[in-house]
């Protein structure tokens, strides 16, 4: 009874460590509260319609978000376009399909290193492949190969600048491997008696695959989807690379317009000392944050109504 | 395979709404295809990765054939002023030493946090709790960086401000400690918030996977809650949670919309949190926002500071897998 052991100075042990759990646990949602009411704070007076439909301008009072929000959907719509089916591919290729050889092995540590890049090193690769191209067709913009009409929506240009199609590709490199691993896992959560099942039936590992696995897995998948979207949606740094701050003044009509985005239209504001733009910053964020409440929600709902327990 | 059942098996036919039934090797041969369509966008990752090397490679060393640069000066200079000054320095150790202290900040804050939080979640809350404290999370881990930043910028460095009448007291009149209205603390503690919903929940997950037994083993020794989480599961799950705060603490090496907005810019080697101090991410954001043309070595030297960032977050990364893989405990 003697040692520090005693019963006694354990529960003290114990009561205490409860304590700190409740304090590190409030912290998270200290912080959270004093984030969104400060952002409401600031960016509640100057929030309207107006703001939402109307473009950019020097004067914070009649400055709005109708470009950088348009340049948004149109980035993440080309991002969710290639991003989706290539990872949801890559994942059942090496869930489903591939034996576990080295070069299986490699691809999956390397898109676990992929996970882990720093966003801006994938706005570089963006620049130099999708809005240069490697320098293959010149230097010069004036010299960029062309097709189709300028204003209509079918116009391709070579190299791609710093376009629509340029910054969704680029997105795309960034969200990548996190679709991938995430449809893994919601493959990986599919009990392999479906499976068995399925190719005792002599259905082939296709139609196995088609008929049985995806769309067991496909809440897991939609989950992961959405999640990885929202991240496109915040994501600013590699397109900050690739394209800079553009002043925008119209919506993009086809795949080589220039953008503006949301989160980059905030940073631009934010960045400036008056007080004015910090406000009109602020009611951005308001309207980003209620576009990624949008995407978690569905998420959510997703994961409690569609997911059936397999087992 | 040989033996599959031909579209005449009547039992069968309910699978073959799958696809209209074929002979077999039309059908063999619609697999090979679908599934080499997905190899080659399985390959595509790869592919991703040799061009960022090559890509870093190929500028990095366009940076190093410019006169005035030097592969020694690059790796032990100690200033970094490419774009003022009449004479340039290209000492990388101002901007690494940038990225540490933010990344310290961040650290100290959200890794006790984040795996205390982690303990709590996993060991001592009920499920209600757990209900109402997981989205909370996962609202924070999805707020985009840019938010953080102005936080950081509008919010914590006011607060930050509020002490500085008592920190002036320690300055002396030429090296005055003071918060200015860009620095590493706010950084920091704004990367520290970013990082922390990725520290909790891989933690969670690491400590949930122990199984149950091991801590009924505990318990019926006659250890008390603060026993069984700390001394029997935290080691056994030890591995996953190293892992996460590698992950997490690479995340906030590459961290850059936080630290553009609220770190400053002047690159020096200092460890005061109070003092402004340049990251190499927020090096890389006023280049590619800046004028300087695109042949110049000023926008080369952007290459090499993306290629060390680079190669710091992959030795991250690779360490995280290596921990996983060496020290993981199985008790299956």
């Amino acid at each position: 009874m003697a040692k520090s052991r005693s019963i006694a100075s354990r529960v003290l042990k114990d009561r205490t460590f409860l304590w700190a759990c409740l304090i590190a646990t409030n912290v998270a949602i200290v912080v959270l509260a004093v984030l969104l009411m400060s952002i409401f704070w600031q960016g509640w007076d100057t929030l309207s319609w107006k703001f939402v439909t109307s473009f950019a301008s020097r004067k914070p009072s009649e400055a709005g978000i109708l470009a950088p929000l348009m340049g948004s959907v149109w980035v993440c719509t080309i991002c969710g376009l290639v991003a989706l089916p290539l990872g949801v591919g890559t994942a059942i290729y090496l869930e489903e399909f591939a034996k576990r050889t080295w070069f299986t092995k490699i691809v999956q540590t390397n898109i676990m290193n992929l996970a882990g890049v720093p966003s801006i090193v994938y706005g570089i690769l963006g620049l130099t492949a999708f809005a240069r191209m490697f320098g293959v067709f010149g230097t010069n913009v004036d010299d960029a190969i062309t097709l189709g009409n300028e204003e209509g929506f079918f116009f391709l240009r070579l190299p791609f600048g710093s376009s629509v199609l340029a910054g969704g590709l680029t997105l795309m490199l960034v969200i990548l491997p996190v679709v991938i691993i995430s449809t893994q896992e919601a493959l990986r959560a599919v009990p392999s008696s479906l499976r068995s099942g399925a190719l005792a039936l002599g259905a082939t590992p296709w139609q196995t695959v088609w008929g049985i696995t995806l769309p067991a897995a496909i809440p897991g998948i939609m989950t992961g989807a959405i999640l990885s979207m929202s991240r496109a949606i915040g994501e600013s740094a590699p397109l900050l690379v690739l394209g800079g701050l553009l002043l925008v003044f119209n919506t993009p009509t086809n795949l080589m317009s220039d953008f503006a985005i949301l989160p980059l239209q905030i940073y631009n504001w934010a960045g400036r000392p008056q007080d004015e733009f910090h406000a009109i910053a602020a009611s951005a964020i308001i309207i980003q944050l209620c576009v990624l409440l949008l995407f978690n929600g569905i998420a959510v709902f997703i994961r409690q109504k569609l997911q059936k327990p397999l087992q | 395979m040989k033996s599959l059942p031909t579209s005449s098996d009547a039992p069968l036919r309910d699978l073959t709404h799958l696809g209209r039934p074929k002979s077999v090797s039309a059908r063999t041969w619609r697999e090979r295809l679908i599934v080499g369509t997905l190899a080659v966008a399985a390959t595509f990752s790869i592919l991703v990765t040799t061009t960022i090397v090559i890509v870093l490679a190929r500028e990095t060393i366009g940076f190093f054939e410019f006169p005035d640069v030097s592969l020694v000066e690059f790796f032990t200079g100690l200033e970094w002023n490419p774009l003022l000054g009449a004479e340039k320095h290209f000492g990388i150790w101002p901007l690494i030493s940038g990225t540490l202290l933010v990344t310290v900040i961040a650290a100290s804050f959200a890794l006790p946090v984040g795996l205390i939080s982690a303990i709590y979640l996993s060991e001592y809350a009920s499920p209600r709790v757990r209900a109402t404290l997981k989205p909370a999370l996962e609202i924070l881990a999805g707020i985009p960086t840019v938010v953080y930043g102005f936080f950081a910028l509008t919010v914590i460095t006011p607060l930050l401000q509020k002490a500085n009448p008592f920190l002036e007291t320690f300055g002396s009149a030429d090296a005055p400690i003071a918060f200015g209205n860009y620095n590493a603390m706010a950084a920091g503690l704004a990367t520290g918030i970013m990082i922390l919903p990725i520290v909790c929940s891989l933690s969670e997950d690491a400590l949930r996977a122990v199984p149950r037994s091991l801590r009924d083993g505990a318990f019926a020794l006659g250890g008390t809650r603060f026993d069984v989480s700390v001394k029997v599961v935290l080691p056994a799950a030890l591995s996953g949670i190293v892992a996460a705060f590698l992950l997490a603490v690479s995340r906030a090496v590459g961290e850059t919309m936080i630290v553009a907005l609220a770190a400053g810019g002047i690159a020096q080697i200092t460890a005061n949190p109070t003092a402004e101090v340049q990251t190499m991410t927020a090096y890389m954001v006023q280049i590619f926002l800046g004028d300087a043309p695109a042949t110049g070595v000023e926008y080369k030297s952007s290459y090499a500071v993306a290629a060390t960032l680079f190669v710091m977050t992959f030795i991250l990364t690779m360490i995280g897998q290596w921990v996983l893989r060496r020290f993981r405990e199985e008790y299956d």
